[in-house]
């Protein structure tokens, strides 16, 4: 294999494995500083042991997402030079710019918050867990706008062979980049929910810590529902967002190859590579039209009508856009039921039992989301602005396919290390009350 | 203008950083020899504790603004030093993980584990920027398309390493006298006798290191061309005599600072030597990465710079205020009580 297909390769690895933390850093820390807030607020020693237990994972997926991140911005230098020659005037400015404004504030006092349960007052200490929570989530703005430049490119200029920045503010407010936002905090909150709901009923099929672990459900579930069922009505929109602006993205999501309107969405559907799907049934009429644009009538762009160099791989994109889906679908009724049984789920221990299996699926939703904001923004690195084959640095295949195996064994090794921790510190559940 | 604001503004990072996490990679590289049982090897990653992620960002805004502002010299230095750079970065996720891992679980292959990846964590980093800026200093072979030629090999000749050497036993005098302030007992007067006889081989290795740059790099060239510039000199040097001044009066957070603006003044030596170059090509100076037009521009537009000027005029100082307020608060020295890594 050539550099390019090996570094694309490693980039994926690097950038999947690292979103594996990410979405509970930013979820989970909102949760704990309201933890936080409510032992401060009423003086109940039950939140601030559910901040401790929920904290000592929150820390062990914490330190895997920052230093997984390093080699992100690593490589955009490293396997991406000529990329990052051609945009670094808007793209590597937006990470300066989260460097200094956000990731700062987040590691500083992630510190303060591990070492200052002695050290502070609990008011103080509620604070430092909202810098870091909201740190983090300004983090991720940052970094989303960045991304939001290579799906949606606004406000530079070609200059002296490279894009250069024109207009900041149409950069920053770039409308792609925020309902990017939106969609990954919505759905970062479904892995926080998900992820409390279900280790709380671990512990609640066993007896265990059983007022604790009620708490704790309660409050995931209330987040799991919200925010299960908000990222659903506002992927509506960002998929409307992606229809105006990224067609081709929109018609290898739908595995859509003839440009027509009133265009039809398939029940069955095997999707094909060249011109046309390898199966169609069951077609709902203008489904496809009223989903892209609000409209029956709508024409929907066609992959057919694309020069083939510019369409993005179909089967992938299709396939991770319906597992995407299906996830979404599936997540607010899990929650909708452990909410409203909230009370009473001791009667339902078949759903306790499930509840465990039920973490991974937010995780999946947002890598196969990902999957196809990325795979379907191809053959571009930035979107109509410059293609991927021409972003690569010039470095061997061998120095980036030794590195690609160093990485991925490393991964596996850390992510073996903080699986088995993780394990042990939800067996152990929550120190006992004083 | 802009573009001379930003090259030091770009040394000045650089220099933050290693006078900051320096220090904890140095005692990542001491505990190995310091640390003589359980307590007092908890007690060195517990010294770190409050502060090394901290201080590590300075490491990502060092890349991102040299990204940012030049982000032609961010490319062709971070894919020219390709397997270095992934080197470095191998090292500081061992390491990060170590710190938080470590102490979880009580059981002595998984403690040994994860002690060993965060020395060899500590090490490494320590080394291998010494050997990359050293290299800078001396030039790349960088090519009029900003390709590097030459290998990770080609890194380790004598001025490189010599360079290695250098930071390695800068970060150890810096990491033993942050252990006389967060130590206490016997480990804190071993971690005083080892700064103390570190300090003359540190000062042995600055004299012959300035010598070499004198007769490998260019960088003097910048110096005799205004004398004035000597002055920065200053700082290196007046950094490494009150380090061992107050180390011998036991005053051990002015010898620490003693120590970091002896990093400081080091790095900064360097980096006006090097001006206007970012990366100086070893093949020919008109292909050199420069901030000015001297060479091959690799300055962002003026509208970026001014932005992110703003940017770093703001945050900045906001963050030194509240990691001063960090340090000021975990000023006390490490106990039992105190043990969370």
């Amino acid at each position: 294999m050539d550099a390019l297909m090996l570094s694309r390769l490693q980039f994926a690895a690097a950038t999947m494995f690292h979103f594996i933390f990410v979405p509970l850093t930013l979820g989970l820390s909102v949760l704990i500083a309201g933890m936080e807030t409510a032992y401060v607020r009423t003086g109940k020693e039950i939140y601030l042991r559910m901040a401790k237990f929920w904290g000592k994972l929150f820390l062990i997926n914490f330190v895997l997402g920052v230093v997984t991140g390093i080699t992100l911005e690593f490589q955009f230098g490293t396997n991406w030079s000529r990329y990052s020659a051609y945009v670094g005037d808007i793209f590597g400015s937006l990470l300066a710019i989260e460097a200094t404004a956000a990731f700062f504030l987040e590691s500083t006092f992630i510190g303060v918050w591990v070492f200052g349960w002695k050290r502070l007052s609990p008011k103080a200490h509620a604070i430092v867990a909202w810098l870091v929570a909201g740190a983090g989530n300004l983090s991720a703005i940052w970094i989303l706008i960045a991304n939001g430049f290579m799906q949606n490119p606004l406000g530079y200029a070609i200059r002296n062979g490279r894009a250069e920045l024109t207009d900041f503010l149409a950069v920053v407010g770039n409308p792609f980049a925020w309902q990017q936002f939106a969609h990954t905090i919505l759905g970062a909150f479904c892995v926080a929910g998900f992820f409390v709901m279900g280790l709380s009923a671990w512990h609640l099929v066993r007896k265990s810590h059983e007022e604790f672990f009620g708490a704790s459900l309660r409050l995931g579930a209330g987040v799991a529902l919200v925010a299960s069922i908000l990222v659903a009505a506002q992927g509506h929109f960002h998929g409307n967002e992606v229809a105006r602006i990224q067609p081709a993205k929109l018609a290898a999501m739908e595995a859509h190859w003839n440009t027509q309107a009133n265009a039809p969405m398939y029940l069955l559907q095997i999707p094909g590579e060249n011109g046309e799907n390898a199966l169609e049934a069951l077609p709902v009429p203008s489904l496809l039209s009223i989903l892209a644009y609000n409209d029956p009538n709508a024409v929907v762009k066609g992959l057919n009508d694309f020069p083939a160099a510019d369409r993005p791989p179909v089967t992938i994109t299709f396939l991770a856009f319906r597992a995407m889906v299906g996830i979404g679908t599936l997540m607010p009724l899990i929650a909708l039921f452990a909410w409203f049984k909230r009370r009473d789920l001791g009667k339902y221990p078949w759903f306790l039992k499930l509840l465990p299996w039920t973490i991974p699926l937010p995780y999946l939703g947002m890598q196969a989301g990902w999957v196809v904001a990325e795979v379907g923004r191809q053959p571009w690195i930035v979107y109509g602005l410059m293609r991927t084959s021409d972003a690569v640095s010039p470095v061997s295949g061998g120095q980036v396919g030794f590195t690609l195996v160093a990485i991925v064994a490393l991964y596996t090794l850390l992510g073996a290390a903080g699986f088995f921790l993780a394990g042990r510190t939800v067996v152990q559940g929550p120190d006992a009350a004083h | 203008m802009l573009e001379t604001i930003w090259f030091l503004l770009w040394g000045v990072l650089w220099a933050v950083y290693f006078a900051l996490d320096g220090f904890d990679l140095g005692m990542g590289m001491l505990k190995p020899f310091l640390a003589r049982n359980e307590f007092e090897k908890r007690v060195i990653y517990n010294a770190a504790g409050p502060f090394w992620d901290g201080n590590e960002v300075w490491l990502i805004a060092a890349g991102g603004v040299t990204f940012a502002a030049f982000p032609l010299a961010y490319a062709a230095m971070f894919s020219g030093l390709y397997t270095a750079l992934m080197l470095l970065l191998f090292a500081l996720i061992i390491r990060g993980v170590s710190f938080e891992f470590r102490s979880k679980i009580d059981s002595p292959g998984w403690k040994a584990f994860w002690d060993g990846c965060q020395t060899v964590g500590s090490f490494l980093p320590a080394l291998l920027l010494g050997v990359a800026f050293a290299n800078i200093f001396k030039g790349l072979p960088l090519d009029q398309n900003q390709i590097m030629h030459g290998g990770v090999i080609d890194l380790l000749n004598p001025y490189g390493l010599a360079g290695g050497v250098l930071f390695v036993l800068l970060f150890l005098v810096h990491g033993a006298l942050w252990l006389t302030i967060k130590a206490e007992g016997d480990l804190r007067e071993r971690a005083a006798a080892t700064a103390a006889k570190l300090w003359p081989v540190l000062a042995v290795v600055i004299v012959l290191f300035l010598a070499y740059t004198f007769v490998a790099t260019k960088l003097f060239d910048n110096y005799f061309l205004y004398p004035a510039l000597f002055l920065i000199l200053v700082l290196p040097v007046g950094g490494l005599v009150l380090t061992r001044v107050f180390l011998a009066a036991r005053k051990f957070w002015l010898a620490w600072g003693a120590s970091a603006v002896l990093i400081i003044g080091t790095t900064l030596f360097g980096v006006v030597g090097l001006f206007p170059a970012l990366l100086p090509s070893s093949l020919n100076p008109a292909w050199s990465l420069t901030a000015t037009d001297a060479g091959i521009k690799a300055s962002s537009s003026p509208l970026t710079l001014a932005i992110m000027l703003g940017v770093a005029l703001v945050f900045v100082p906001i963050v030194l205020g509240y990691q001063f307020w960090v340090y000021k608060t975990f000023s006390f020295p490490v106990t039992q009580e105190d043990l969370e890594y």
